[in-house]
This record gives C-alpha cells, structure tokens and sequence, in this order.
C-alpha cells in the first residue's frame, strides 16, 4: 500500500504525459486558430490577412503572444479586483477541463467517464460564470449590459444543447464519449439525429458565444461587452477561451454526430482532425457571413423554436428507440 | 412667380400689411421682415393655413448685421434671425426675417409650431447669444458648454492665433470633464420610475456605431431606451466663420468637407449659388460633368452607408468588399479630378479641367461592374431574413413627422413622399435625364436601406447617360468673373493681365446680395445661403446640412426600442458628424 509498482508509475507517467500532450495540442491548436481565422476571413473578404510574419504569416500568432504577454496589464481602479483577476482563469479552466473527457482515438483521451456528457454540459454552464463575473467586477455599463446578456443566453441555450443530446445518449445508451463514437460504427449520428445536431450546432454557437451569437460583446452596440476593461494577458485568456470553446464544439460536434475517429483508410486521429477542422473552419464562414440578431430575438428564437424542436427529437427518439427494442 | 404673388397678398390679407417689410433678395425666394411680436403667428399661418402650405422649418438661422456696409434698404437690425421655410409640393420657400438690437437679442421660440426648431435655436443662440423666449432647454450645442463668447458674431476671433496659447492643466481638464457629465435633471429626465432605477447609458463620442464624434446618452431601463440626448459638436470646426475669412473661390475646398462622403456634391449648391448671383451661364459640358460626378459621390457615399449599416447590424465580411467597389469609384473619380474624396474640382463659372482623355473608358468600365454587384449584395445582405427582421419597423417615423422634423432625403421618401429636387426643381441640367425616384412606404430602417440601393442603381443609369451624351464645349464660362479666369484671354495687353492677376488672387468681387441655393445632396437637402457685403469674400455663409436635422430626431424614433435598434437607427440615418456640425 505504501510503494506504487513499478507498473503503476509507468502506467502514472503515460498518462501525465498523454494528458499534457492533449492540454498542448488543444492550447496550440486554439491559439494557430488566431491565424487560421485571420487568414480565411481575409480570403473571404477580398483581402490578405497577416502574410508578413513567417510562412504565410503563420509567426502571427508567437507575435501576438509576445504583443499580449509584454502588454500593460491593467486593473481599472474602480473593479473588483479578486473578481476581476480570477474570471479570466475560469473560461479557459472550464473549456480545457471539457476537453479531458473528448475520446479522440480509438485510444487517445484523457479519461472516459461514464458520465461523459454531462460532465461536458457541467463544465460549461460553470464557464458562464466566468463572463458574468467579468461583466460584474469592471463595474462598468457596457462590461454589465455584456454580462447580463450573457448570462440570460447561455443559460437558455444550455437548456437545448443538453435536450438535444438526449436523443443521442438514448441512441448510444450510455453518457460515455467514447462508447457513443462506438455506438455510430453503422450509421452516424447526425443522420437519425438531424434535428438534434442542428440544434447543439446552434446552441454550440451561443454557448461560446460566437458571431452571429456574439451578443455579449457585440462590437457595435457595447463596445466589447463584458470584456471592456480587460487588457494584456488577462484579456488575452478570454480571447483564447473563445478559441479553445471554437475547438471544443468543433470536437464534441464530431464525436456525438460524426462518429469521432471512425472513418476508413486514414488512420482514426487524422479522420478526427479533419471532421473537427472542418467545422472550425465553418465557425469562422459563420462570423464571415452572417448578421446579428437582437437579442430579443435570439432569446425567442431558444424558446419559440429550438425548444419545442429538441422536445420533439426526444420524444420521437426515445419511441423509436423503445419500439426497436 | 404665381405663387410668390400669391403668398404675399395672402399674409397680407391675414395679417396687416405694414406687419411686412419686404425684401429683395437675389435668389428671388419672397423674404418679408415681420416684427418678433408677430413672427409666431406669421410662421403658424405658413405651416397651416396659407397655399402652399410650407410645411417645413428647413433652416433658422441668424446674421450679425452689426458691420455690414451694404444692407439694401433693409430694416434696421443689430442682429437678424432667418427662418427658411420649404413647401414640398410644390416647391415653393419663403424667408422670413426679424430684427433684433443689441440691447434686447431676444424673440419668441418657434419650438411650438415646429419641433425641430429646438436645435437650431440653439445653435442660433449659440453661436450668435440670441435669446429664444419660451425654449425648453436654451443651452450650447455646437460649442464646448464652458466657452465664453458666441463665435459666429463679428467681435469674436476668427483665429486661434488670436486667443491665448491653451493650457489645458489637469485643473482645467477636470473643469472641462465635469462640464460634460450628464445630469438627467437638465433634460427633464428621472432617475427613477417606481421601482425601477434608470441606467444612464453615455455611448460615444467614441463608440464603434456613432459613425463619428457623435454622443448620445441614453436613459434605459434594462435595455429598452426610455430617453436619449444627443450630444454633438465634437467635430465642428467653424466651417461658417471661415468662410468669412476666405475668398468666394478658396472656400470651395472647405465645402468639400462639410458632408465629407459627398465631395463634389458640396461644391455644386455653392458654386451655382454664386453662378446665379453673377449671372454666369455655366456651358452646357459643366453641367453634365458635375451631374456626373455628383452622381458617382452619391454612389460612393450610399456604398459607404450601405456596409456601414450592415456592419452595424453585425454583419462583417460586406464592408470591406464595399470598400473594394467603391474604390474603382474613386479610380474614376480620381482620374477626372485628381483626387478622391475632397477634389474641389468645381469653380465659379465651370471645373477645374476638362474631361482626361479616355474618361468614358474608365466611366464604362464601372457601369459595367458595379450593378451585378451591387444586386448581389441586395439579394445577400437587403433581403436576408435576419437584417430584415432587425430594420422592418424599426425606427419608423410617419411623413408628418419626417416633414415635421425637417428630414429630407432618403429619409424622406423612405416614408413614401416621393420628394427629390432633382424632379422636384432640377438644377444643373437634371430636367433632361432619364431616371425614378425610388420611395419605400413604412418609413423604417429597411426602407431606407432599400431606397438607398435603388437610389444607387438609378445613379448608374444618370451616369450612363452622361457618359453617352456628353456635350462637347468649354469646361468654364466665358465670363469675366469665372474664376479662375480662362487663361487664354490674359496675354493681350497689361490690361488683361492685372484683370487676370486680380481674379486669381483675390476671385471676383461678389455685389452685396443674398442669395440661397439648395441641392439634392447624398444626405438630403443641402444648401447655401451666402451673403455678400461687395467684398471678395463672404459676409455671411449659412450651411443648412441635412444630418444636421437628422440627428434631431433620435430620440423620437429610438423610444422603446432596444440599444440594438438604436444603432441601427443611427445607422440608417446615414449621418457623417462634419455634416452635422460644420
């Protein structure tokens, strides 16, 4: 009891390694998307983009961080300063916290709960807090007006992200990630559950609050929302929180409708990156080619809409599911 | 000339005749003199009962009479205020003027016969410390509200070289901050209603969607707008006061930059203005040239409208390849005057040059671009379903209310009033082109966008029409006065010299007169009202801009709705801050 085997550490040390592996991968892979953003949103737009730093500009990105970490790291007077300090930290905890349970190969993955999927969901109605406390602590209008949208959007479209992977739980019959990549072997899962993928795309999009869901911090109106007083590196967390939220939809999109790694001939991880890069690269058309509903409107679009749709899904899923067996 | 007959015997069968001193003015517009006793009644009769009815205050202004030489039998006056009213159909405008003496600058408020009079009594007071009895709320609005002194009156420096060096300490600043806080108990305005605490929202003078250094602040309740106070004057520059230190011919550059998205669009009511006072026919080449250009800045300033507006809404990717098309615009623009935005290309009496060789080539190769592109962003961006659902009843005001506000222009005939000078009294040459008006019907956001667009592809067929029937001729007028005069005519004897050295140096020696002239500009209607006391520059340039009476009417309009309709209702105005503040 008191000495770990030989065995154990090793078993230990892989782990660490695969877990810190991931954390990196993920990190980088969120912050390269900076680049990858600029870049296809400047060939959308009939412009260049960063091309002068590096191959194809690809240095931005160490440049931006080298900009951000050297940057002036300001606390207004006026803030709540603990408050202030700490939301930063919570959006890039909860986001990669998520990330441990996204089964990306057939055995690369942090760790599989069974409880999967409701672990995910945990975490980012934790990361809400994160925006809501920023807009609260910077005392100031916009940075409020920005955390109160906020709060009224991601706590909606939590509601339809969870009901509308119900009907792909039921379908998988477990929470697991990794036994619901397993359980689309046949058929993906985006074919039976259409409407549900539509609806977790939507509500995906709300959740990291993503153009045309940007509400919180919708330039034109508030300026920059609830991170207004934010500067240097501090706001540089909630920039690369978003990021790393585009990566995690992105991910959780592949596993729980488009069968994760599955695929033939190209090996399971290069199936998987390409299916998530996929929609990375949709997230930012997305911001290049859409308009921003009132807020209002995106609320009612929740509940007039989404709502009875994602309720339908799981009624019809769960009888056809009790038919079947 | 009927209804000019028509409009003194009726105020003088209404009111007593020797209530009016009449004046003439150059322009020929009826201008009467009324004491400030009966100037209340006399404006209420024009707007209701007289025909035409004229329906709009389009501008009130003043002048400072106090050194003027030349004053053409008018009445006695230390201080005049002018009141500019316009009846739309049919077009007819009357000036109205009353005297006031330096020991008693203060005459009744028009605010209760029209709302819009409120700014520019304001201004009025102001710039000249004009009393306006009876005003809600008589406070600075161009001028920082910790300025001594009313600018436009002839006794106030016209330099910075003539005031002390500033020093702007921290003391200072604190003062000047203070100055500018928002107290909501100035504008009549509760803190709180019930149970609820108003939030007081200050958006701008630097805000992303305030198109400027324009502020307005907000009284909300959660985020629906309970009341707004626009603040402007953070861009005026004293565009009036200079033009009376600069010669007819170098203000002209200045006009430029009044609407800075409009360019040569500026220049055309202050050069005709003067045409007209000085009897130059322009040839037929210049006028189609300037309908020309104009129409190309009415093209380039929607386009700017256009992706700024859908930008405001939250769409990104449409301004920046509206940007793209605007700039061939400009290449041609360019490549006729020389410059892009500001070319002061037009002159008293013509343009600058004449046409470069090959224009047409470059005329016909935007025609050819520009309106598939511009009918694919109508279909991708006027017509998606999420921008319409956030300009559709949005902002909407009635025609009474737009006529009542002074709202011209798009804004106008997107309430359905299908008013455009160019039909309307064509100017310039316009009478012979071929185009619509387009009008929309709901007087909303959408609307507006909408009439914008059409208003764009109607430009298209003007300028192709121009580029297909483009007079040949002289690019000035042969006239003495034409300024620059045409240099061929220098080189006869020493005589032709000085008149030439003369007329570069200092421009023509305009006769004292007054004279107004207004056009359709990108904004709406955009005029001049110069007065000349027999100098070689102006007495007196009132520059009555549409954005000005545009921005008037936020708060009317923006009532109830959120901060995101907000900003697309000072989006759809479609206002640059230079035009509102000068």
């Amino acid at each position: 009891m008191f000495g770990f085997s030989t065995e154990t550490l090793i078993d230990f040390a892989l782990t660490a390694f695969e877990t810190i592996a991931i954390l990196l991968a993920v990190v980088i892979a969120a912050a390269l998307l900076i680049w990858v953003e600029r870049r296809l949103l400047g060939v959308w737009q009939d412009r260049y983009g960063p091309n002068r730093v590096g191959p194809f500009g690809i240095l931005q990105v160490a440049a931006d961080m080298i900009k951000i970490f050297f940057k002036e790291d300001w606390i207004p007077p006026f803030a709540d300063k603990a408050v202030f300090v700490i939301a930063p930290g919570i959006i890039m905890f909860t986001t990669l916290m998520a990330f441990a349970v996204v089964p990306f190969t057939e055995t690369i993955g942090v760790v599989d709960l069974n409880i999967g999927v409701l672990f995910v969901l945990a975490m980012s109605s934790l990361g809400v807090y994160s925006v809501i406390l920023a807009g609260w602590s910077s005392d100031n209008k916009y940075a409020l007006l920005g955390g109160m949208r906020t709060a009224a959007q991601m706590i909606s479209y939590e509601v339809f992200m969870g009901l509308s992977l119900l009907g792909v739980v039921l379908l998988a019959g477990s929470f697991d990630m990794r036994a619901i990549v397993e359980s689309q072997a046949g058929m993906w899962n985006v074919i039976p559950q259409f409407p549900a993928f539509v609806i977790f795309f939507i509500a995906g999009i709300a959740e990291i609050h993503r153009a045309p869901f940007d509400l919180p911090e919708a330039e034109q109106e508030l300026t920059a929302g609830y991170h207004t007083e934010y500067s240097g590196m501090k706001f540089g967390m909630f920039f690369v929180g978003e990021y790393l939220g585009i990566v995690l939809i992105s991910c959780l999109t592949t596993v729980l409708f488009f069968g994760g790694w599955l695929g033939p001939i190209l090996p399971g991880f290069v199936w998987f990156a390409l299916k998530a890069g996929f929609f990375i690269c949709f997230f930012v058309l997305l911001r290049a080619a859409t308009v921003r509903p009132r807020y209002d409107q995106l609320m009612a679009f929740g509940w007039k809409i989404l709502l009875p749709i994602a309720l339908v899904n799981v009624a019809i899923t769960g009888a056809v599911v009790v038919a079947m067996a | 000339m009927l209804d000019r007959v028509d409009i003194k015997q009726q105020l003088f069968e209404r009111f007593d005749e020797r209530t009016f001193t009449e004046q003439i003015t150059a322009d020929g517009m009826p201008t009467l003199w009324v004491g400030r006793d009966k100037i209340c009644d006399v404006l209420k009769f024009l707007r209701q009962d007289s025909t035409p009815a004229y329906r709009m205050l389009f501008d009130l202004t003043a002048i400072d009479e106090r050194v003027r030489e030349h004053r053409l039998n008018q009445p006695a006056a230390d201080f005049t205020v002018v009141y500019h009213l316009l009846s739309l159909s049919p077009v007819a405008e009357i000036r109205l003027k009353v005297a006031l003496f330096d020991d008693d600058l203060t005459t009744p408020t028009a605010t209760g016969v029209w709302p819009n009079a409120n700014w520019y009594e304001r201004e009025v007071w102001d710039m000249f410390g004009i009393t306006f009895d009876g005003h809600p709320n008589l406070r600075r609005i161009l001028m920082p509200p910790t300025w001594k002194g009313h600018p436009l009156r002839k006794d106030h420096a016209a330099r910075a070289t003539e005031f002390e060096p500033l020093h702007l300490d921290p003391k200072r600043q604190d003062e000047e901050e203070n100055a500018l806080q928002f107290k909501p108990e100035d504008w009549g305005m509760k803190r709180e209603s019930g149970d609820t605490e108003f939030m007081f929202l200050n958006m701008g003078p630097n805000h992303p969607s305030v198109h400027g250094v324009f502020r307005i602040v907000l009284q909300l309740d959660g985020e629906e707008i309970i009341g707004a106070v626009p603040d402007i004057g953070y861009h005026h520059r004293g565009a009036e006061k200079m033009a009376e230190r600069q010669s007819w011919h170098t203000y002209i550059p200045y006009t430029d930059r009044v609407d800075y998205l409009g360019g040569v669009m500026n220049e055309l009511p202050y050069v005709m203005n003067l045409e007209h006072v000085l009897g130059i026919q322009v040839p037929e080449r210049v006028k189609v040239v300037r309908v020309m250009l104009c129409e190309f800045f009415r093209i380039t300033s929607h386009l700017m409208f256009f992706g700024t507006y859908v930008q405001d809404i939250g769409a990104m990717s449409p301004i920046f390849w509206m940007f793209s098309d605007r700039q061939k615009a400009y290449d041609v623009i360019e490549a006729i005057t020389g410059f892009r935005m500001h070319p002061a290309f037009f002159r008293i009496g013509g343009l600058t040059m004449d046409l470069p060789n090959g224009w047409d080539r470059k005329v016909k190769e935007f025609l050819d671009w520009f309106p598939s592109r511009l009918a694919e962003y109508k279909k991708a961006m006027a017509r998606n379903s999420v921008l319409v659902k956030r300009s559709k009843h949005i902002g909407a005001y009635s025609q009474d209310e737009a006529i009542d506000w002074g709202i011209t222009g798009p804004g106008l005939r997107s309430t359905g009033v299908d008013f455009d000078l160019r039909k309307a009294r064509p100017y310039s040459g316009y009478e012979n082109f071929d185009f619509e008006i387009p009008t929309g019907t709901n007087g909303d956001c959408q609307d507006r966008l909408d009439v914008r667009i059409e208003e764009m592809f109607q430009s298209c067929r003007i300028i192709e029409q121009c580029m297909k029937n483009m007079p040949a001729g002289d690019y000035k007028a042969d006239h003495p006065l034409t300024t620059p005069p045409v240099k061929e005519r220098t080189m006869q004897d020493i005589e032709t010299l000085i008149a030439h050295f003369l007329t570069v140096s200092w421009g023509p020696v305009v006769p004292a007169m007054e004279s107004a002239c207004m056009v359709e500009g990108t904004k709406g209607l955009n005029g001049y009202y110069s007065i000349s006391d027999k100098h070689a520059m102006s007495y007196r340039t009132r520059i009555r801009t549409p954005s000005f009476a545009h921005l008037q009417q936020i708060p009317l309009i923006s009532q109830g709705g959120l901060v995101a309709d907000l900003v697309a209702i000072i989006g759809a105005i479609d206002f640059v801050m230079a035009d509102v503040d000068r």
